[in-house]
């Protein structure tokens, strides 16, 4: 199978353990990202799959190939820094063609492909300037550009954008996925900004402690989150304890709800529910009880804050399905059992 | 951050205290040296005022170009070698542990707090026939008999590498450390191993650094005066031994300020052309 594959994948640093028993395949041409808080093992992941950090235990294989001993240098990859690790001493031009100079190719193929590189990256003309006199988002063009230069079979970021303004940021996202699904490369991408995953990424890999907690696409993690971590990290939603009675019959928060089901011989559980999916109704009819503490209203979105049994949930709606509530007033907060994920406890 | 120029006298005043270090301690001296250059000695170790340029025609022979000549290439063979040494160990000790690089500071200073005197005194023994390190070599069975190593060239460099090194290191270190771990990571990802990574990335990025050093290192090594007459011959002695020979055992004042007047003014040379082929370097 051609593509990345890790095998059983694990790091110790003395006695911590940064990456456990990773499993994970990459095909050919997606673009992936390793998602996660700080210190989740994600960079980690991805120096051991740049060679820069030697796996404890496990084996990785890219195309077949066993990688895992492989020297860095030999590996035929891209990589970019967080700090971006753009040579001071050269220019632009120089840095772009860095890679080609240390495999010996010719000046004139170094130039031609130093060009086609500062064309795709917009900064044409610029080949000659030193690198300190670039903007933020100019060198981070260039760093991309300088590890794309050998057309190389992997691609990897780590934390790439961080250094960036937000609009800045969110540009670069949308176009550093237009490169890569033009350039058809695999891709992996460290990051612990959800909403860049979820605009660049084929697969999200959520990770926490060292381990895998979910591998899907953005969507699926987001609407199908496997555990209570991912439903957590991933957007923000509302978490409810629920308990089931042996004829199923199930309670949140203390009070009986109708149509949701926690699964056979499930006796307690947690529901997830997104904000956008909560509906506010009228008390009573199977609703939960509640009363609104406060409205948060953004203009674009409208937050309404309701305690149910001393729980704070948060339901979002649009303007124009702006609920008719005021703070102090009792509510029914209806789970509408298609949106409501249930998680194991 | 930009800073308005200048605009009372009161504004300079926090230069006025090193001014005043500066011209009592360094420009007065100088001035001082200038002034006897040109004076005239008497016989008997005493000069008096005058303006004659004897003391600089006798200098103008070949056996003191000789003498300048070899001062300056061992002062460079010196710096070079220093900084050859300094580099890749300095690299290699900044990677190293916080603990370990304490150690290693430590034991770099403690050498320098050793005179010039027991260097030379310690490595005459090291290289001597009865007690040197030839010995050891002949117990290894590398050497079939013991032989004395000095004096010679070979003795001299090493004295005086040994003496410059921890400067080198302590110079260097700063800027080493400074250094950014990922752009040697970067290269290698990039394809360059780790010695190339080294060669293209870590010495090019530091190129000021090192010129810098080697200055330094080089008008270190210029005043060296004891290392050349402990461990080297005649023919090792640098401009440096000639001047405090006519300066002490010869009583010859001015001809002593005359070459070491000119050997600052070679020494200037030299770095203001190091300089300038550095700045060169750098605009192209």
């Amino acid at each position: 199978m051609s593509g990345l594959v890790l095998n059983n994948v694990t790091k110790e640093f003395g006695t911590f353990t940064a990456v456990n028993n990773v499993e994970l395949t990459v095909p050919h041409g997606t673009f992936v990202c390793l998602l996660g808080p700080s210190g989740c093992g994600k960079t980690t992941l991805l120096r051991m799959i740049a060679g820069l950090d030697l796996p404890t235990d496990g084996a990785i294989r890219l195309d077949d190939k066993d990688i895992t001993k492989v020297p860095t240098h030999q590996r035929e990859l891209g990589m970019v820094f967080q700090s971006l690790a753009l040579f001071p001493h050269l220019t632009v031009g120089e840095n772009i063609a860095y890679p080609l100079r240390i495999r010996g190719r010719a000046k004139e193929e170094q130039k031609k492909r130093v060009e086609e590189l500062l064309a795709m990256i917009h900064l044409s003309g610029y080949a000659d300037r030193p690198v300190s006199k670039l903007s933020g988002g100019q060198r981070q063009r260039v760093a991309i550009a300088r590890a794309l230069s050998i057309s190389p079979k992997l691609f990897l970021l780590d934390e790439p954008l961080s250094a960036l303004d937000a609009k800045l940021r969110e540009a670069m996202q949308v176009e550093l996925r237009q490169l890569q699904q033009k350039l058809g490369i695999t891709t992996i991408v460290v990051t612990h900004d959800q909403r860049e995953a979820m605009t660049m990424a084929d697969t999200v890999v959520v990770m926490s402690k060292g381990e895998i907690r979910q591998a899907a696409s953005p969507i699926e993690i987001y609407r199908r989150p496997a555990d209570t971590f991912v439903a957590d990290f991933i957007g923000s939603t509302n978490l409810l304890e629920a308990e089931a009675d042996s004829a199923g019959r199930v309670t949140v928060l203390g009070q009986p709800v109708s149509g949701v089901s926690l699964g056979a011989g499930v006796s307690k559980a947690t529901l997830s529910i997104r904000p956008e999916d909560i509906h506010l109704t009228a008390p009573g009819n199977g609703a939960l009880a509640g009363t609104v503490t406060f409205v948060r209203d953004l203009g674009g979105t409208i937050e309404t804050f309701v305690d149910i049994a001393g729980r704070q949930i948060v339901a979002v709606s649009t303007p124009r399905a702006r609920p008719e509530v005021a703070v102090g007033q009792p509510v029914g907060v209806m789970l509408l059992p298609d949106v409501c994920v249930v998680l194991a406890k | 951050m930009r800073r308005e120029a200048p605009q009372k006298l009161g504004d300079y005043g926090p230069l006025f205290f090193p001014a005043m270090m500066l011209i009592v301690f360094f420009v007065v001296p100088f001035a001082t040296m200038i002034a006897v250059s040109f004076f005239q000695r008497q016989q008997g170790g005493f000069y008096v005022p005058a303006f004659v340029f004897s003391n600089y025609e006798r200098f103008l022979s070949l056996f003191f170009a000789n003498v300048l000549g070899f001062s300056l290439m061992l002062a460079i063979t010196v710096a070079i070698c220093c900084v050859l040494l300094a580099v890749p160990f300095t690299y290699l000790l900044t990677r190293m542990a916080r603990k370990v690089q304490i150690v290693w500071l430590v034991a770099l200073l403690s050498v320098l707090s050793l005179s010039e005197v027991i260097i030379g005194f310690a490595w005459s023994t090291l290289f001597s026939r009865t007690a040197g390190i030839t010995n050891l070599l002949v117990m290894m069975g590398v050497m079939s008999e013991a032989k004395a190593l000095l004096p010679s060239f070979g003795a001299v460099l090493t004295g005086m590498v040994y003496q410059a090194f921890p400067y080198t290191v302590l110079v260097l270190y700063p800027a080493l450390v400074r250094l950014d771990p990922t752009l040697t990571e970067a290269a290698r990802t990039l394809g360059a191993s780790p010695i190339r990574a080294f060669f293209t990335v870590v010495v090019p990025a530091l190129r000021n650094t090192i010129t810098a050093t080697l200055i330094m290192v080089f008008i270190f090594a210029l005043g060296s005066y004891l290392l050349p007459q402990l461990l080297g011959r005649p023919q090792h002695w640098t401009l440096s031994v000639l001047i405090t020979d006519q300066a002490i055992y010869q009583s010859n004042m001015p001809f002593a300020a005359a070459m070491a007047v000119f050997l600052v003014l070679v020494t200037l040379g030299l770095v203001a052309l190091t300089v300038m082929a550095g700045r060169k370097g750098e605009a192209a």
